[in-house]
C-alpha cells in the first residue's frame, strides 16, 4: 500500500472513530453527572441503545413539515460527520486537511445549524422557532469567537490547515502566553456550541427554556436518533479539536503502527478527562439567565481577541 | 361557644341585614343571610374592613328550601374571623352580581358558579367558561340537581376565546396542557415579543374529575376518601378539612390524641413537599445536584410512612372523629429521629443553596409580586408570606393542636422567587420543630370519638392551613347523614393568579422557575 493510500484509510478510520465513539463520550458525561449527584445513573453504553431504540421506531411527522424538515436529519448528521473528519485524532498528517481547513469546518458546522434552524421554523410550531431564534442570536456571536481563537493558533502556524496547526502546536518548545487565551476562549465557546450548561442545559423537559432542543421537539424515529448522534459527533468533535490543538502531545506524527496505537490511548485518555471536567462543571452551575448568554459569548470573543494581541505583542519576531 | 355577631354589627351599621343561620357550625364562624340586592355591597364592605375573600360557590337548597338556590361568600379578618354570607337567588333565572371589582379573585369562581349552575353573574368582567370546557355541551350544568352523575357527555365543537394581543412582533406560545415532564395537565398562553412576556392566560381545567357532584349523597366516612384526594399532594390537609367540617357540622370534638396526630401528619406532608418542591426549583435553573438531594430526602420520607402508616403519602389515615392510626413509643422515636435528622440535613443543603452564586442569580428578582398586589388578590400560603401577608391559619384560627403550638411564620418581604424558596426552607424548619414537640408530647388518650352524623340541613365551614395555603371546606348534611353539598376551595384558586401576575417582568426562560416557586395545583382548583 502507498503512503498516501495508508493515510486515507487511516483519514477514514479516524473518522469512523469519531461517529462511533462519540456516543460513547455522551454516556461518560452521563455516568460522571449521576455519579457527582450521588446517584447510579445509567450504563455507559446507554446512548448507543438509545439511539438503537430511536432507530427501530417510526418517524412521525408533522403534516405541515416539509422536505426541508425530513431532510434536515442527514444533512445535520453528514456535516457534522464530514466536519469531525478533518480534525486529527490520532494521527497529524491528513490528507483530508488538505480538502477542508478550519474555515471550512466552522462552514459545516454552521451549515448543519443553518438547517436545523430552518426545520425548527418548518412545522410552524412555536417552540420551534423560538429555539431557532435563540439559536441563530448565539451562533452570531459563538461563531466569531470560535474563529478567532482558531486564528490565533494558525497566526503562529502560518496556515489554517488543521495539520499544520496541530503540528505547529505540537512542536511548540514553550508555553505561549496567546495560547492560553485561545483555549479559554474555545473552552467557552464550546460549552455553548454544544448546548451544556450553564448555557442550554441538553437533558431538560422545560420547552420554554430550551434552545437546541426546542428545535428539535418534533422529531422522532430514525430523525431524531441522526440528530442526537450529530449532537454527540459534535461535542467529540470540539473535545479532539481542543485536544489536538492544545494538548497534542502524544499524537502520532508518523502512519506507523506504535505511534498510533500509543496516540489512540493518549486521545482516549484526554477525551475522558474532559469529559470528567465537563460533567464537574456541569454539575456545579446553574443555568445562567439567557439575556446574560450574549455577555458570556463575548467575553469569550474577547479574549480570543486578546490573544491575538498578545501574539502581534509578545510573540512575533521574539 | 358565642356566635361572632361582628360582622353582623358591622353590616347592620351600613344597612345591609342579616339573619344569623342556626344549623350551622361552628358559631364563631357564622353563616348570615343577607338580601340578594346586598350582595355586592357587603363584598365592598369586607374590603373596606381590610379583610380577605376565601370562597365562593352556589348550592342548591336543604331540606325545607329544595327549589331554591343560594350563593355563598366567606370572608376572613385576621382577628375576627371567618364569616360566610348567603343569598337566596331568584327561582327563575337566578342571577347574583359580580363580586369581582371587590375581590378579583372571585371571578374564577363566579365563572364555575355561572357554568356549573346557571347561575347568571351580572357585571363579570370575563364571563368566558373556566373549568367547563368549550367541548362540553353548553346547556350542560353538572352542579345542577336535575344533571344526572351518570350523564354522558356528547363532544360538542367549541373553541375558548383567548386574550389576543396585535402589533409587530407579538407572538403568541401554547404551552400545554401536555407537557415533556410529568407534571399536571394545564395550558399556558403566553403573548411575547421576543423574550418578554406581555401576558400570561392561564386555561386550567383538565382535571376534572366531578368531586363535588360524586361527594353528594355520600356517608361521610365514605366521602372523606374523595374529599382528601381533591389534589393528591394535599391528601391530608383536604382529609382533615372535610373531617373538621363534618365534625363541626355534628359537634364532635375530637381527641387531643388525635388532633396531634393529624398535625403530625399535616407537618410532615408540608415538609415533604417544601424539600420535593425545593429541589425541583433548582433543577429548573439545571443545578441538579439539588434536585437529586431533596428527592432522596423525600423519598426516605415516604418509605418511614410506608412503614410506619402503611402510604407513602399518608392518604387516608384521617377519618370523621379522629384518625385510623397510632405511633407506639417506638415507632415515636423512629418518627422523631428522622424528622431532626431531615431537618440538618436540609440546613446543610440550604447552605450550599445560598452559597452558589449562579443559582442566587437566577432566584433574587426573579418574578417579584408586591404587596399590593398581593392583597389585591388575596394570595395565600408561602406564596402570600414572600410577599409580605402574613397570613396562617395555624396561628389565627389556631385550631387543635395549634392552640398549644406556638407556629412561627416567616415573614417574606420581596416576593420574589428567592423569598418564595426562603420561605419554604423556614417552613421546613419549624414544621420539624413543631413535629418534635407534638411528638415529645403526645397526649395519651383515644384515637377517634364516636362519629354521628348531625340531621339533615346542618352544615359546617373548616379552614385549614395546607403547605400551599388556607383549605376551606364546607358541608352540608341531607336526609339519614348523607352529604347534600361538600365545597372545596383549593388555595390554588387564588394563588394560580399571582403567577400569573409574578411572571410579567420575567423573560421567557424564567417562566418555569417562577410556575415551580409557587408550585400551584391543577387538580385542587378544578374538582
Amino acid at each position: 500500500m502507498s503512503l498516501s493510500m495508508t493515510l486515507w484509510v487511516l483519514n477514514l478510520a479516524q473518522a469512523a472513530l469519531m461517529v462511533l465513539a462519540a456516543p460513547l463520550l455522551a454516556g461518560i458525561i452521563q455516568k460522571c453527572k449521576a455519579r457527582l449527584q450521588n446517584r447510579r445513573g445509567a450504563p455507559i453504553l446507554q446512548p448507543y441503545r438509545n439511539l438503537l431504540k430511536l432507530f427501530g421506531k417510526e418517524a412521525l411527522l408533522a403534516e405541515n413539515a416539509s422536505w426541508i424538515f425530513r431532510t434536515t436529519p442527514y444533512v445535520l448528521f453528514t456535516t457534522t460527520a464530514l466536519a469531525a473528519s478533518v480534525v486529527p485524532v490520532f494521527l497529524v498528517d491528513l490528507p483530508s486537511a488538505l480538502i477542508a481547513d478550519v474555515i471550512a469546518m466552522a462552514a459545516l458546522l454552521a451549515l448543519a445549524r443553518f438547517w436545523l434552524a430552518l426545520a425548527g421554523m418548518d412545522i410552524g410550531t412555536a417552540f420551534g422557532g423560538m429555539g431557532a431564534s435563540r439559536e441563530m442570536t448565539f451562533s452570531a456571536m459563538a461563531e466569531p469567537a470560535m474563529l478567532m481563537s482558531m486564528f490565533v493558533m494558525s497566526l503562529g502556524a502560518h496556515s489554517t490547515n488543521l495539520s499544520t496547526m496541530v503540528q505547529h502546536a505540537l512542536h511548540l518548545d514553550h508555553l505561549l502566553p496567546s495560547v492560553a487565551f485561545a483555549l479559554a476562549a474555545l473552552l467557552m465557546v464550546a460549552i455553548a456550541e454544544n448546548g451544556r450548561i450553564p448555557i442550554d442545559n441538553p437533558s431538560t423537559h422545560l420547552e420554554l427554556t430550551m434552545i437546541h432542543e426546542a428545535m428539535i421537539l418534533e422529531y422522532s424515529g430514525r430523525h431524531l436518533a441522526l440528530i442526537e448522534w450529530a449532537s454527540q459527533i459534535k461535542l467529540l468533535l470540539f473535545a479532539t479539536l481542543i485536544i489536538s490543538l492544545f494538548v497534542p502531545w502524544g499524537i502520532a506524527e508518523s502512519p506507523a503502527i506504535q505511534p498510533v496505537l500509543a496516540a489512540l490511548v493518549f486521545w482516549f485518555g484526554k477525551v475522558v478527562l474532559l469529559a470528567v471536567a465537563l460533567a464537574v462543571l456541569e454539575t456545579g452551575l446553574a443555568k445562567i439567565r439567557l439575556f446574560q448568554v450574549p455577555e458570556y459569548l463575548s467575553t469569550a470573543f474577547v479574549l480570543a481577541f486578546l490573544g491575538m494581541l498578545v501574539h502581534y505583542i509578545l510573540e512575533v519576531g521574539a | 361557644m358565642t356566635v361572632n355577631t361582628w360582622f353582623a354589627e358591622k353590616m347592620g351599621n351600613h344597612g345591609i341585614h342579616s339573619t344569623y343561620l342556626e344549623d350551622h357550625h361552628p358559631a364563631h364562624m357564622p353563616c348570615l343571610e343577607i338580601r340578594l340586592i346586598d350582595w355586592s355591597s357587603a363584598a365592598q364592605l369586607a374590603r373596606q374592613l381590610d379583610m380577605r375573600f376565601t370562597a365562593l360557590w352556589a348550592a342548591e337548597g336543604g331540606k325545607h328550601d329544595e327549589h331554591l338556590r343560594y350563593a355563598y361568600m366567606v370572608f376572613a379578618h385576621p382577628k375576627h374571623r371567618h364569616v360566610m354570607l348567603r343569598a337566596a337567588l331568584r327561582e327563575n333565572e337566578p342571577a347574583v352580581s359580580s363580586i369581582s371589582e371587590h375581590f378579583i379573585a372571585a371571578m374564577r369562581m363566579e365563572r364555575v358558579i355561572q357554568e356549573m349552575f346557571a347561575i347568571e353573574v351580572s357585571g363579570i368582567p370575563d364571563p368566558r367558561p373556566w373549568l367547563k370546557h368549550e367541548h362540553w355541551p353548553a346547556d350542560a350544568h353538572p352542579l345542577c340537581g336535575d344533571f344526572a352523575a351518570d350523564t354522558v357527555m356528547p363532544r360538542c365543537p367549541g373553541e375558548y376565546p383567548f386574550i389576543k394581543a396585535e402589533g409587530s412582533g407579538v407572538y403568541e406560545i401554547p404551552v400545554g396542557p401536555v407537557h415533556a415532564g410529568i407534571i399536571e395537565p394545564g395550558h399556558f398562553r403566553f403573548l411575547a415579543v421576543g423574550e418578554h412576556i406581555l401576558n400570561l392566560e392561564q386555561r386550567l381545567g383538565y382535571t376534572h374529575k366531578g368531586i363535588e357532584k360524586r361527594l353528594q349523597g355520600q356517608q361521610a366516612e365514605q366521602a372523606i376518601h374523595l374529599a382528601s384526594r381533591a389534589s393528591g399532594d394535599m391528601t391530608v390537609a383536604f382529609g382533615w378539612a372535610f373531617a373538621r367540617a363534618v365534625e363541626a357540622a355534628a359537634g364532635v370534638v375530637i381527641p387531643a390524641r388525635a388532633s396531634a396526630l393529624r398535625a403530625i401528619l399535616c407537618e410532615r406532608e408540608r415538609m415533604a413537599n417544601h424539600i420535593g418542591d425545593i429541589g425541583a426549583i433548582c433543577n429548573d435553573a439545571s443545578f441538579a445536584f439539588m434536585h437529586a438531594q431533596m428527592q432522596r430526602l423525600r423519598e426516605d420520607m415516604a418509605r418511614l410512612h410506608k412503614q410506619l402508616f402503611g402510604h407513602r403519602l399518608l392518604m387516608d389515615l384521617i377519618k370523621p372523629g379522629g384518625v385510623s392510626v397510632d405511633l407506639n413509643a417506638e415507632q415515636n422515636l423512629l418518627l422523631r429521629q428522622q424528622t431532626s435528622a431531615l431537618a440538618i440535613e436540609v440546613e446543610s443543603l440550604r447552605s450550599i443553596y445560598a452559597d452558589h452564586s449562579g443559582m442566587q442569580e437566577r432566584v433574587i428578582g426573579s418574578g417579584p409580586v408586591s404587596l399590593e398586589e398581593a392583597i389585591s388578590i388575596g394570595m395565600t400560603g408561602y406564596a402570600g408570606r414572600a410577599s409580605g401577608i402574613y397570613v396562617d391559619e395555624r396561628v389565627e384560627e389556631a385550631y387543635p393542636p395549634y392552640d398549644r403550638l406556638n407556629v412561627r411564620i416567616p415573614e417574606g418581604r420581596d416576593g420574589d422567587v428567592a423569598t418564595r424558596v426562603w420561605v419554604r426552607f423556614e417552613e421546613i424548619a419549624e414544621s420539624a420543630r413543631l413535629i418534635e414537640t407534638l411528638l415529645g408530647d403526645l397526649p395519651d388518650d383515644d384515637l377517634c370519638s364516636a362519629w354521628q352524623a348531625p340531621d339533615a340541613g346542618v352544615s359546617g365551614l373548616a379552614c385549614i392551613e395546607s403547605w400551599r395555603g388556607e383549605i376551606v371546606c364546607w358541608v352540608r348534611f341531607g336526609n339519614q347523614g348523607r352529604i347534600d353539598r361538600c365545597t372545596l376551595h383549593d388555595p390554588s384558586e387564588v394563588n394560580w393568579l399571582g403567577l400569573e401576575l409574578a411572571v410579567r417582568h420575567v423573560p421567557l426562560p424564567d417562566f418555569p422557575l417562577n410556575n415551580k416557586s409557587f408550585n400551584c395545583s391543577y387538580s385542587g382548583n378544578d374538582l
